[in-house]
């Protein structure tokens, strides 16, 4: 009953993860360096081959960026990423898809990752985010407040509760004391942006970093309150990497110095 | 249907590979169920989120079907019995909707009938505002469901031919009593056939939806949206509920099918 469109995607993505899964057992790299624990990329020998990172949907901009410093420090490898919803590449990632590394947007879905025994060691904190008010350009309905989104006179879309950045938001306005009438409980970020860019709502609760992301179609109102709920974000190899080595020289990329540079300059704030 | 006596129907070739077409439907389906959570089922679809969703599912899924049939059936009557310069283009336009991917389909709603809209003059002068309500709901689900039925009923009038509407007009019948006599009677089961299709659309409903509506406790968020929700924090929940919309569908599905059998009277159904 659903649309043809869809099932045709269902088979796309069904030949994407039969690629991914024959680009990853190819992969198999007989190189022996070792990964030394120096911050800086320039100092890791990384191996060659291949890797797939499993990341937020939130990290797409910086990942897509430091895929491909990494790329450019470390010849004769390959990145590939996978950007979805953190529980979404959970659901993926314990369902056998063929990830190497898995970078999380909140600890919650790390922790069914680690639970479940397959996160090699412990992961590592690599960055934070906090929420921010985003208004159309202009302002509108003139939101400066986090309280005045308790006003009922203000549309505000919020995320849901079961989402990182919703639970975020019922953080805060427990905190807070300010109740949001929201017109809308979305199910992701990207989501709310869309409600408050194309001038639909009055105001949307999403994080710093997507406001900045966003450009120009969506104006950022800081509130002091949003250190109550600081999201954390982890990075951790999966236990079934067969590219344990350039997994854990990419985890130290991110950690390290360049990844940490261009994570600040979206937004992100450190671990 | 019974194939007619002596002829066995179809070469055994066509059976296997329809048979491959038929498992590769219906095996989803048994990996869904065969997931399912027995012993939570109950308190899982009759959560208060769960039957709210099912409840404005079937509520918004009915005015949409109602509103397929109001304005479907004109356009597939002028479809199939004038002809006016551009009826092709007209034809493949009121198809857009089906190969519209149901999101895109949610953001054209989205700037025709929002608050920085197309149609946003008369709607401000009207006083009415549709973003983050039912009626948006109802409105993108008839406008993915539309096809299904105006297809439907096109087919079954030029199937069915315009020789009793002649006949009938020679023996003095005027045009809107042809209609209601002659040719509603003769495609009455596709017509039946058409608003269930139409229906299970709506039902199906996500993209569009999301995009343009919002989603809210029992405003906005559909039995799929919070299946899409669940699915974030609860999968077992999200099972659960994709159950109840299977099951809704096969019911309703089924039921149309007799209804339109007996209406038929026997004879062989038009779609």
């Amino acid at each position: 009953m659903t649309l043809p469109v869809r099932s045709f995607a269902a088979l796309f993505m069904a030949a994407a993860v039969i690629m991914g899964a024959a680009a990853c057992s190819s992969s198999s790299n007989g190189s022996s360096a070792s990964v030394g624990n120096a911050p800086s990329s320039s100092a890791t020998t990384a191996p060659g081959g291949t890797i797939i990172v499993f990341a937020a949907a939130s990290l797409k901009a910086t990942f897509t960026k430091l895929g491909t410093e990494f790329q450019a420090a470390n010849p004769g490898t390959t990145v590939t990423f996978s950007f979805a919803g953190s529980s979404d590449l959970v659901t993926q990632i314990t369902g056998g898809a063929p990830a190497d590394v898995f970078a999380s947007a909140d600890t919650k879905n790390m922790t069914k990752l680690t639970d479940a025994k397959l996160i090699s060691g412990t992961p590592v904190n690599f960055a934070t985010n906090v929420l921010e008010i985003a208004v159309p350009p202009g302002n509108p309905a003139g939101v400066k407040t986090f309280a005045d989104l308790g006003k009922s006179s203000i549309k505000t879309v919020i995320c849901a509760v079961a989402v990182p950045c919703g639970a975020a938001t019922a953080t805060i306005e427990t905190a807070t004391g300010v109740t949001i009438p929201a017109v809308s409980q979305e199910s992701s970020v990207t989501d709310v942006l869309g409600k408050v860019s194309s001038g639909e709502a009055d105001a949307g609760l999403v994080y710093v970093t997507d406001v900045k992301g966003a450009g120009t179609s969506v104006t950022g109102v800081p509130f002091a309150e949003s250190s109550t709920a600081v999201n954390t974000y982890p990075i951790g190899a999966l236990a079934s990497t067969k590219s344990s080595a350039l997994s854990q020289a990419f985890i130290a990329f991110v950690t390290g110095s360049t990844g940490q540079g261009v994570l600040s300059d979206a937004g992100f704030g450190k671990p | 249907m019974k194939a007619s006596s002596g002829y066995a129907g179809v070469p055994r070739w066509v059976l296997a590979i329809a048979i491959i077409g038929a498992l590769f439907v219906v095996l989803p389906l048994v990996a869904m169920v065969v997931r399912v959570n027995w012993g939570q089922l109950i308190p899982l679809i009759t959560s208060k989120e769960s039957t709210d969703a099912l409840l404005l599912s079937l509520r918004t899924s009915g005015a949409a079907t109602l509103l397929c049939i109001i304005v479907g059936v004109p356009m597939a009557l002028v479809l199939a019995r004038t002809r006016f310069p551009g009826q092709r283009i007209v034809r493949s336009l009121v198809l857009l909707p089906l190969v519209l991917p149901p999101v895109v389909g949610g953001i054209a709603l989205l700037y025709t009938f929002g608050r920085q809209g197309l149609l946003k003059a008369p709607m401000d002068f009207l006083g009415i505002q549709i973003a983050f309500s039912t009626t948006a709901v109802i409105l993108a689900q008839t406008f993915v469901a539309l096809p299904f039925l105006v297809l439907s009923l096109e087919g079954a009038l030029r199937t069915v031919g315009t020789r009793y509407e002649a006949i009938g007009a020679t023996l003095g019948a005027g045009p809107t009593t042809v209609l209601r006599r002659i040719t509603l009677p003769l495609v009455l089961p596709a017509l039946v056939s058409g608003a269930v299709l139409s229906f299970a659309r709506a039902l199906g409903e996500f993209g569009a939806t999301l995009t343009f509506a919002g989603s809210l406790q029992g405003v906005t968020r559909t039995l799929p949206l919070e299946i899409y929700l669940q699915r974030e924090s609860d999968p077992d929940a999200a099972v659960a509920l994709a159950l109840v919309l299977v099951a809704v569908a096969i019911l309703v599905v089924g039921l149309a099918h007799q209804a339109s059998l007996g209406n038929a009277g026997g004879r062989q159904r038009l779609l």
